[in-house]
């Protein structure tokens, strides 16, 4: 176990348990403490870095604001599907990091990505928070910040492409045709119109366009 | 109740279905006409919204409304056979009928594409309808060939049922009952098993596509526990990890499953007579034999 003393949270990849749980720098402890060896373990993290705005902004968004409500027990992460497989999805600490303020290390993790949106953490919140709409608008921030996922950018093209996520051409209308069915003609004036509207679209495309 | 609006319904396919699950669709259309209602198809229905709802609220709320708007010009409400779909329209419906300023705004969005939406269209999924319109009762009353003997695993997916405020509690997400009961209608058995709400990944395949493996292949290690000889679904995101992945799943994990999947308007259709070959069984990647053969035989026997 290292003992480097890392400023700032690090998120909990390729860390010990005992690493993950960070430590406020300032905190006194007791000479000769039986605890003190270990509570000088692991990374800590710096008061003057938090972004204690960070919880409001998400607030603003639809779907963040219940976040204040969160008293971390923890019942999302205990029924999470992802989590069930991969532990590194934490809901329980997206939030916990969010509400303490650490911007940054949650707006470019990997992991406000893996939420499937299956909802089961919402029916069970005590506290009424939707985990799933919140997840979404910590996406949201994330996407006006430049930390866009690679496939929100393909899903955006395809959408401008053919109005759907699939595209439906002669082969699809081939088979379709076959099996009794009506040929889907692809008419996607409107969705374009509605893409080309939106503010965060023209960001996002104009973004994609110069990144890929 | 929310109740559907007359017997002419718009058929919502949204992107996955018309392209990857054909059989779906197939079959949808033919127990409809067993059961007095129909579909009218609305070609310029598009993507839900449900893909952009992070990147923009108003964006998801503007290309729901578009379908919306489109239904609406018609007098019909929509049907959809995709959960996610389904759920999408249904929560941007519940705000835009609710929230008149933001119906104001969206319907400024909409001003480009050259429609408006008034708030007057109902909207469900396939399931939902047939258990809470048509009715359980009258979903039985058609069946003329019962699958008895035969047990499947009904796997509810996610959207269909949550988030439970925007379905006016028409099923408990829970312990849901809803599919369990339109299954038994068909007098195939609907098992129980271990972790039967959990979600099939779907979602996430193109994000991390081994974590998405993975909670596939946790729930069909449940359903092969229970004995299932097949698992029903309603959802074809679903449909795309169980089917599609399967045999993936079966290389990476060293596993072995041999399951079919059948979407649930194929089960009933068989219930109400028709030919595997009307139901589009064979665009699915596994076929249940045994229940095909004993269908044969049962028909044999009643001819002899």
């Amino acid at each position: 176990m290292t003992r480097k003393k890392a400023h700032g949270h690090k998120g909990s990849k390729g860390k010990t348990e005992g690493e993950a749980h960070g430590k406020v720098v300032g905190a006194s402890v007791d000479e000769g403490d039986i605890c003190e060896p270990r509570a000088r373990e692991g990374p800590t993290i710096e008061a003057s870095k938090l972004d204690f705005d960070f919880k409001y902004e998400i607030q603003k968004q639809p779907g963040g604001e219940k976040i204040t409500t969160c008293f971390q027990c923890g019942s999302c992460s205990a029924v999470c599907a992802v989590g069930a497989v991969d532990p590194s999805y934490d809901p329980r600490k997206i939030i916990r990091m969010s509400l303490l303020g650490l911007r940054d290390e949650v707006l470019k993790s990997e992991f406000i990505w893996l939420c499937t949106s299956c909802y089961i953490c919402h029916e069970r919140c005590p506290q009424g928070v939707s985990i799933t709409d919140l997840i979404g608008a910590i996406q949201t921030i994330a996407i006006k910040e430049g930390h866009i996922h690679p496939l929100v950018s393909t899903g955006m093209k395809l959408l401008e492409k053919h109005g759907r996520m699939i595209e439906i051409g002669s082969f699809e209308n081939k088979i379709r045709k076959k099996m009794g069915l009506p040929e889907i003609e692809e008419k996607h004036g409107g969705v374009r119109k509605i893409l080309k509207r939106a503010e965060v679209q023209d960001l996002l495309l104009k973004k994609i366009k110069e990144g890929s | 109740m929310l109740e559907m609006r007359g017997n002419e319904h718009a058929l919502f396919l949204g992107c996955t279905v018309p392209a990857r699950c054909i059989n779906y669709e197939v079959s949808a259309r033919s127990i409809a006409k067993k059961l007095d209602f129909s579909f009218v198809d609305i070609s310029e229905f598009s993507c839900c919204g449900y893909p952009i709802r992070a990147m923009s609220h108003d964006t998801f709320l503007t290309m729901a409304a578009y379908n919306l708007a489109m239904a609406e010009e018609k007098g019909i409400d929509i049907i959809a056979l995709c959960s996610a779909c389904g759920a999408t329209l249904t929560k941007a419906n519940k705000v835009l009928v609710n929230d008149l300023g933001v119906r104001k705004r969206i319907n400024r969005f909409l001003e480009p594409t050259g429609r408006q939406y008034n708030g007057d269209v109902r909207v469900k999924h396939l399931c939902r309808y047939l258990y809470e319109d048509i009715g359980i009762k009258r979903v039985t009353e058609q069946v003329v060939r019962p699958l008895t003997g035969f047990t499947v695993a009904a796997h509810y997916g996610c959207h269909y049922l949550k988030p439970s405020e925007i379905f006016d509690n028409f099923d408990d997400p829970k312990m849901p009952k809803s599919l369990d009961l339109l299954i038994e209608a068909t007098g195939a058995r609907s098992l129980y098993y271990v972790e039967r709400k959990y979600c099939c990944g779907g979602g996430i395949v193109g994000i991390n596509e081994d974590t998405a493996m993975k909670m596939s292949k946790r729930k069909m290690d449940f359903i092969k526990e229970s004995g299932a000889e097949a698992m029903v679904l309603i959802c074809p995101f679903c449909d795309i990890m169980y089917e599609e992945y399967q045999s993936s799943i079966e290389k990476r994990f060293g596993t072995e499953y041999n399951l079919p999947i059948i979407f649930y308007p194929q089960l009933l259709g068989l219930a109400y007579g028709y030919t595997p070959k009307e139901l589009g069984f064979k665009y699915n990647v596994l076929k249940p034999s045994k229940l095909f053969k004993d269908l044969k035989d049962q028909e044999k026997e009643a001819k002899a």
